[in-house]
């Protein structure tokens, strides 16, 4: 009797955790988008989407993570297989690929804006070279195109590497016979990527994909320090609604909506990418 | 034994003594000054020289009104002077003394603001006591692009925009400023300066023709404004690397501009539209309430606030400016010295036209600016059409101000209940 209950004891304090510090404010969260002034409403959800910068913040939200996180797919798939195949200094990759992980989300906005501003390196580099009379101004409010690609850059550098280390870690974990087996019947590296690593790469690609999209409709801190409010997102107007606005019931329905956009792709790639549970290792 | 008598006598008379002088001082009770050192300040340099002491002691808005109200409603109170924004008074109105009898000894007070200090009354309900606002500045290279008959202290926007592109085209780039930034102050400049300037009002004419006129001659100055306007909350910053020549800001965030380089700028009123001189006056002022417990003690604390020496006391203690005629001494920073007599020049001209702080909205506040701020993105920035936008913003600035059922403000028309939007 005691040993079954000792993992349930043991998951207590972090279910308890989660309750306290995730359940509890999510309710609170999801009780304050439906109500105003005490009654229950669906003005808050009508006031944000009625709001003239609502469908332009959902339409940059959308469209960074649709361009993202297919770039960053095939780039952490590449740097994983690099990674996986070398023989020395593995650790020494993988901790260089990673650094941009421990650097926040705000500090990487910093960094390039530090290279794409008026007086920053890009441009010191520009009329270094000659190329350029004057500093360009490469984050104007004209220049939304130039804002969103700085944005993307940013968001690639910062973030690849996350979903590199997942691809790693379920590389490690495919049979070296697979491999042996296609390689006796003469497979081409592309066919053994195509054919065994995809497929048995499956979970480790769900966890990564889920993680990463999750993520990029959460973006702010870059698109704050990059575009000011020249490209407004979702998490940015969440925090404008809240703090300068200050109506906690809209910036609540804005905070469901983007959970609600994450638990639709999450449960999207949860199918598409399910593994039969008798093909998995 | 002995001595511990001697030092318990010796508490005992500090503390009666301590306890008499308390009650002959006068409470001074602020909602300015609030920084622990310009309240130090405010008693060691500005309230010392009166005779018989001041106590002075700072709140904020709420707990200040709070105190104000139990000591109204209980009948009697120990607050003697009130010092506050003209803001904090409004509400308080009719509790308050008719100062219109002081004596201020000749001194000549700003009129504009002591119509203010009315509060729509017939009565002297506050005296204005010091005053801080935003003024343009230039640089000194831009004045030879001043077009033909303008005049830096009677510049109207018209004159403004000639001269923005007069410098653009003879030096190659726009060298107009102007804090747009997520974090500068251009809401106010759409409340207080270019909107009244045009209508003669911040709320009801919103959705205008002269509005729309004010909002069309925006976009014209803006097509010479440096476009990193949009990144730029303090315009001392852009002032000082010289990428911007003209810029409008707040006095506080002018300054270092003035400070570091004095040689360099000038300071000069915001410019006049059809309807006047619009400007946004930060307004403090000094009332007594009728619950004072020593009317003629409070009432020559008042007196003693708009003395000259008191003024220039209080402008080096808190950065707020005279609210009297009064020649400023040598030893003040260059900014002081710049924005002086800019500021005297802007209230006291002919067309005048403050627009005050928007009052009565409470934590809506932030979503009254974000109805100019919308404005401005759509219109300047996003190129959307001018009567559309502000038909769309009107209808969002109707519904903040009935929400908040908050009256007519300065410069519109008082009004009975919520704030007409036409």
């Amino acid at each position: 009797m005691h040993g079954k209950a000792l993992p349930y004891l043991l998951l207590m304090p972090a279910t308890l955790f989660l309750c306290i510090f995730f359940l509890y404010p999510f309710a609170l969260v999801a009780f304050e988008a439906f109500t105003r002034d005490g009654g229950f409403t669906l003005d808050n959800f009508r006031t944000m989407a009625g709001n003239w910068k609502f469908p332009i913040a959902l339409w940059n939200t959308i469209l960074l993570a649709a361009i993202v996180v297919p770039i960053q797919l095939v780039m952490a798939l590449l740097m994983a297989t690099v990674v996986s195949r070398l023989e020395t200094g593995r650790g020494a990759a993988l901790y260089i690929f990673a650094i941009p992980l421990g650097i926040s989300d705000l500090a990487a906005g910093l960094i390039w804006l530090a290279i794409f501003d008026q007086s920053g390196f890009l441009n010191t580099l520009l009329s270094n070279l000659g190329l350029v009379d004057k500093p360009v101004m490469f984050l104007g409010y004209k220049s939304k195109l130039t804002i969103f690609i700085a944005v993307v850059l940013a968001e690639i550098w910062r973030a690849t590497a996350i979903m590199m280390v997942i691809l790693v870690a379920g590389m490690g974990l495919i049979p070296k016979e697979y491999y042996e087996a296609a390689e006796v019947f003469g497979a081409s590296p592309w066919k053994r990527f195509v054919k065994i690593t995809l497929p048995l790469l499956r979970p480790s690609l769900q966890t990564a994909i889920i993680l990463r999209v999750i993520l990029a409709f959460e973006v702010f801190a870059v698109v704050a320090a990059l575009g000011g409010t020249n490209l407004p997102v979702l998490m940015g107007e969440t925090y404008n609604w809240q703090f300068s606005l200050q109506d906690r019931n809209v910036a609540a329905a804005f905070a469901l909506l983007i959970l609600a956009i994450s638990v639709g792709l999450t449960l999207f790639f949860l199918r598409v990418l399910r593994v039969p549970k008798e093909a998995r290792i | 034994m002995m001595n511990a008598w001697k030092t318990l006598a010796g508490a005992a008379l500090a503390l009666s003594l301590g306890i008499g002088g308390a009650q002959a001082q006068v409470l001074f009770w602020s909602t300015q000054a609030r920084p622990v050192e310009e309240t130090q300040k405010m008693r060691s340099e500005v309230l010392k020289g009166f005779d018989g002491g001041v106590d002075y002691q700072v709140a904020e808005v709420g707990p200040w009104l709070t105190r104000l109200q139990a000591e109204l409603q209980a009948g009697s109170g120990t607050i003697g002077v009130l010092g506050g924004l003209h803001g904090d008074f409004s509400s308080v109105g009719a509790d308050l003394v008719d100062l219109s009898g002081i004596d201020v000894g000749g001194v000549k007070v700003n009129e504009a603001y002591k119509k203010l200090g009315m509060l729509g009354t017939a009565e002297q309900k506050y005296l204005p006591w010091m005053q801080a606002t935003y003024l343009m500045a230039a640089n000194k290279q831009a004045l030879q692009y001043l077009p033909a008959g303008a005049d830096l202290n009677t510049i109207t926007y018209d004159q403004l925009i000639e001269w923005s592109k007069n410098i653009a085209e003879k030096t190659g780039s726009p060298k107009f400023g102007f804090p747009a930034g997520p974090k500068g102050l251009k809401h106010r400049f759409f409340e207080g300066f270019l909107l009244p300037s045009y209508t003669g009002s911040m709320v009801t004419k919103f959705r205008s023709a002269e509005a729309e006129t004010a909002w069309n001659k925006f976009k014209e100055l803006w097509q010479y404004t440096n476009p990193n306007s949009t990144n730029y909350a303090f315009m001392q910053e852009p002032l000082l690397t010289g990428e911007v020549w003209v810029a409008f800001d707040h006095v506080a965030r002018l300054a270092d501009a003035f400070n570091q380089k004095p040689d360099e700028f000038v300071a000069f009123p915001a410019p006049a539209g059809p309807a006047g001189r619009g400007f946004m006056p930060v307004v403090a002022g000094v009332a007594i309430p009728k619950t004072s417990p020593d009317m003629d003690k409070a009432k020559a604390l008042v007196a003693y606030m708009l003395k000259p020496e008191t003024q220039i006391a209080t402008l080096k203690a808190t950065n707020f400016f005279p609210v009297v005629d009064v020649k400023l001494p040598d030893d003040m920073p260059a900014s002081v010295k710049a924005f002086g007599p800019a500021i005297a020049t802007m209230t006291g001209a002919p067309d005048a036209l403050p627009a005050l702080l928007p009052m009565g909205l409470g934590d809506l506040d932030g979503k009254f600016n974000q109805v100019y701020i919308d404005s401005f993105e759509r219109i300047v920035l996003g190129g959307q059409d001018v009567h559309g936008v502000l038909e769309e913003q009107a209808a969002a600035l109707k519904a903040l101000v009935d929400q908040a059922k908050a009256p007519c403000w300065a410069p519109d028309k008082p009004s009975e209940g919520a704030c007409p939007v036409d």
